[in-house]
């Protein structure tokens, strides 16, 4: 019988939880770097069923959408039902590139009561709830890795990462959640 | 930590997120291919590195990527202001003798 071949998650296995912080891989998702100009969003928008946001610093969500405002003509677009986002930026004639990221990214939740605690020990940025409030995100460096910080509730974040920095974010992660 | 306002991400962030990239309003010559050596060596090589305020390029690298320009006090590494590419060498004077940090919207110091 053939064998057939299993795709294994870059963080496979691994995970923690301590009093008041739970560090999670998320689940797979597709996603996608996306750069537009200001003329091809209205177009951009409508092929991909949500409004991409023009403001520094936010997020826009449709059901299991999201899109996120990396910089003033940049987007990362995570998908966790799997759609091929690619598809459908292809049905938008306007100008734009779109590099499907699935397999380069991958993401850490992290949650609980000391979460802005945890991130503080290797992000720079203010974390607290009035400068990066509830659905704010943010490329920025955690430790020695670049990251994508994403607010999806009070005392919860998604962190984007490279695949190949995700074994030393998550092993970060796991350090100051153990010491705080 | 150094906090540098950026003029696309309208708000400060950590300097960790930035690298420098140069000194800024270096204009490149036209007719590059007929210059002399000499004037080639100047508009390439030769930078003004004054003790002071000095206007540079800088890059939001780990943030919205953008490159925009700054104007920063070379003896306190104080940053004057920060603007973005392609806007005019602001009048120093005229934006209240270096106290000003932020003002970096779209248009203003002319």
């Amino acid at each position: 019988m053939a064998e057939t071949a299993r795709r294994i998650s870059a963080l496979e296995g691994r995970a923690y939880q301590g009093p008041g912080i739970a560090l999670n891989p998320a689940a797979p998702a597709s996603r996608l770097s996306l750069r537009a100009p200001e003329a091809s969003l209205a177009a951009l928008s409508k092929a991909l069923g949500l409004i991409l946001p023009r403001k520094p610093k936010t997020t826009a969500e449709s059901g299991k959408r999201a899109a996120l405002w990396l910089g003033p003509d940049e987007w990362l677009l995570i998908d966790e039902g799997g759609a091929d986002l690619t598809v459908l930026c292809a049905k938008a004639s306007a100008l734009h590139s779109a590099v499907d990221i699935s397999h380069r990214n991958t993401a850490i939740l992290v949650a609980g009561e000391h979460t802005e605690d945890v991130l503080g020990a290797g992000c720079p940025q203010a974390l607290s709830l009035a400068r990066f409030p509830i659905g704010a995100a943010s490329r920025t460096v955690f430790g020695k890795a670049e990251v994508v910080l994403w607010r999806i509730a009070e005392d919860a974040f998604r962190i984007e990462c490279w695949r190949s920095f995700s074994y030393y974010v998550f092993s970060l992660l796991e350090k100051a959640a153990r010491e705080v | 930590m150094l906090l540098i306002h950026c003029p696309y991400c309208e708000e400060e962030r950590p300097e960790l997120e930035f690298r420098h990239a140069g000194e800024a309003h270096i204009a490149r010559p036209e007719n590059i291919a007929e210059i002399s050596d000499e004037e080639f060596q100047r508009y390439f090589f030769i930078r003004a590195n004054p003790k002071g305020v000095t206007f540079e390029r800088w890059r939001h690298m780990h943030g919205c990527g953008r490159f925009f320009n700054a104007a920063r006090d070379t003896v306190s590494d104080r940053f004057l202001m920060t603007y973005m590419a392609g806007e005019p060498k602001p009048d120093l004077g005229k934006a209240g003798g270096g106290a000003v940090r932020s003002a970096s919207r779209k248009g203003t110091p002319a």
